[in-house]
């Protein structure tokens, strides 16, 4: 029964890897942008959540609802400002533009709220637990699983359902000829890495929910993120939460049978998909 | 005449390089090593992500790898660390080719992660090395340095202490690497491969059709690159003589500042790396006190220079001036003349 408890363990890390990953993914699907920010990217959300929830004296929770449409703006000025200037055949300058801001976002935020710990205090849910029958599970990570399938199913839903995820679809598969329909790639772009920083943000509450954070965490869950994108293959969403699973798992076995494998066995996990499947789970696209 | 002009200013500068243990005070030798260093991983990850278009973010592997080998072979073989060394750039050349075989799978961003995660797997492997003192780390013996090979001659030449002979030694080696990666790159892109290398990074269809086999080029690279960045991770860490995982895998150490340097300097130039590294030096040497916000502007430097000057600081001089100190493109064959 610990195998199962494991596995069980493992899906609901694995949830908030695939939260770390929607956003990227998306981003990655409609316009090839590695955005090595976006793990500090969730760091920052979770200073503003914890930011308004101690000047507001709100829920985190209600805290994130508020940083949503600041997140929102964010990924629009960035997009706007500064992504799409570098957005072409060549992949090094998107690259080093997103490194570059990782760094100048890391730092920003340890000048501002120096290296100490913090974690978002969401209530006494935090302590709760459900008893299944054959694993106990707890309140918290159960909710982040489900929050992350809503989140993929939404995204599908936009993707596949609405007009806005037609303009992105067609952006994706060719954005000279969208021009001629009258959709602007730019502001479509802008859009898609507004709504990637929504995501970010409601990973950020189930991150700060779950551990302490401090400002120099993102590159780590940035690499897991990616693992997650990669693996699951480009351009599905579906695929991006089968990956996030997948290295969530992997990551809780290894850490069941020695702490300090929990990492290794992720990237190893990674390693063998990819080795296998070079194209990732279920890829939707070529590229 | 141009040429003669720069090959005399570059003398010049390389011979007070050389002399600068003599004059300099130990802190100063010790400091211009490490940047040396830097400028060696520079050119490696130039010739990587510069001319053969392989963006990767995993360097620090090989940093890692020639600094645990360097270890190994002083503390469980009782070599010398200057073979020691050798041996890290040998190592890191062999752990590059099942490297190759993964990474090479993935095509541009994939590639970048996966070297990132392959670089973080090594960490995580050789922090798992008990007889080096796992995931802790662990120091040189005391007194390694002052035993290597050639300090003695260095401290009767200089006349000084075996500490400050030991510390002259390796800045000069690090100079001679410098002087070694800059001519090997210099000779290797001016040749038949270079030239194949230089025509995939600028059309692929285009070089692949005129018999250029872009993987084998890139492989080639790859595997020079980890032997070079290998080499200075072991000198390095000769130096620094106390190897953690988390230190000797830094990817900010070994591979961000590396990247800054190359792109503030020039992507795809030779002279990029050098002008970048002296431009490093000075912002580290007036910011260095600010720790954080040093940082930050060195990261906003680089967007800068990706939105206004893609070129890096050389490659806009280049291109406004039209000097270029070391042209890699070969003259256009005379009219009239066979082949």
């Amino acid at each position: 029964m610990i195998w199962l408890d494991t596995f069980v363990q493992g899906l609901m890390l694995g949830a908030l890897y695939a939260l770390f990953a929607a956003g990227l993914s998306l981003v990655f699907g409609i316009m090839r942008l590695v955005n090595l920010a976006h793990g500090d990217l969730i760091i920052l959300a979770a200073y503003l959540i914890l930011g308004i929830a101690t000047a507001t004296g709100f829920n985190p929770v209600l805290a994130a609802v508020l940083a949503l449409p600041l997140m929102f703006a964010l990924g629009w000025v960035l997009q706007t400002g500064l992504f799409n200037r570098v957005l072409g055949e060549d992949i090094l300058p998107p690259l080093l533009v997103t490194f570059g801001l990782s760094v100048v976002i890391q730092n920003g935020l340890l000048q501002a709220f120096t290296a100490d710990s913090r974690k978002l205090a969401i209530g006494p849910i935090e302590g709760h637990s459900l008893d299944l029958g054959l694993v106990t599970v707890g309140v918290m990570p159960l909710i982040t699983l489900v929050s992350a399938v809503l989140v993929v199913l939404l995204l599908n839903w936009l993707f596949y359902h609405t007009a806005l995820g037609r303009a992105f679809r067609a952006t994706s598969d060719d954005a000279i000829t969208v021009q001629l329909m009258g959709v602007r790639p730019r502001s479509v772009f802008a859009i898609a890495t507004g709504i990637a920083l929504v995501v970010a943000t409601i990973a950020a509450l189930f991150l700060g929910a779950r551990v302490n954070f401090d400002p120099s965490i993102g590159p780590a869950r940035l690499l897991y993120a990616f693992e997650a994108v990669i693996i699951g293959g480009l351009g599905s969403l579906w695929g991006t939460l089968a990956g996030g699973l997948v290295i969530g798992v992997a990551q809780a076995f290894g850490a069941a049978i020695n702490p300090e494998w929990q990492i290794l066995a992720g990237h190893i996990a990674f390693v063998v998909v990819l080795l296998i499947r070079p194209r990732g789970l279920f890829p939707r696209m070529q590229d | 005449m141009r040429n003669g002009i720069t090959l005399f200013i570059t003398l010049v500068a390389l011979a007070l390089l050389v002399c600068v243990p003599m004059l300099g005070s130990r802190a100063m030798v010790q400091d211009l090593f490490t940047v040396l260093c830097l400028l060696v991983l520079a050119l490696n990850w130039n010739m990587l992500a510069g001319f053969a278009g392989l963006v990767s973010v995993g360097q620090q592997a090989f940093v890692g790898i020639g600094a645990y080998t360097m270890f190994a072979a002083v503390i469980l073989w009782q070599v010398d660390p200057l073979i020691g060394v050798l041996l890290g750039g040998v190592t890191a050349m062999l752990l590059s080719i099942p490297a190759a075989f993964f990474s090479f799978r993935l095509n541009g961003a994939y590639f970048a992660i996966g070297t990132w995660v392959l670089a973080d797997i090594a960490r995580l492997a050789f922090g798992q090395w008990k007889a080096l003192g796992g995931g802790t780390g662990t120091s040189l013996p005391k007194g390694t340095t002052k035993q290597m090979f050639g300090v003695d001659l260095v401290k009767d030449m200089l006349g000084v202490s075996s500490a400050a002979a030991a510390d002259a030694l390796l800045y000069w080696l690090a100079l001679a690497l410098v002087v070694i990666m800059l001519v090997a790159s210099w000779l290797f892109l001016r040749s038949r491969m270079g030239l194949g290398l230089q025509a995939v990074r600028d059309n692929v269809q285009a070089a692949r059709a005129v018999g250029v086999d872009p993987v084998r080029l890139k492989a080639l690279v790859f595997l020079l690159a980890a032997f070079g960045t290998g080499l200075c991770g072991g000198l390095l860490f000769i130096q620094i003589t106390r190897v953690t995982p988390d230190a000797a895998f830094s990817v900010i150490d070994w591979t961000a500042f590396v990247i800054f340097i190359v792109v503030i300097g020039g992507i795809g130039t030779l002279p990029g790396p050098v002008v970048g590294v002296v431009v490093f030096y000075i912002l580290e040497r007036a910011l260095s006190d600010y720790g954080t916000l040093y940082l930050m502007a060195l990261g906003l430097l680089g967007i800068v220079i990706m939105l206004f000057a893609r070129r890096g600081l050389w490659g806009t001089f280049v291109q406004r001036t039209g000097l270029d100190v070391l042209p890699l493109s070969h003259a256009a064959p005379k009219p009239g003349a066979t082949n």
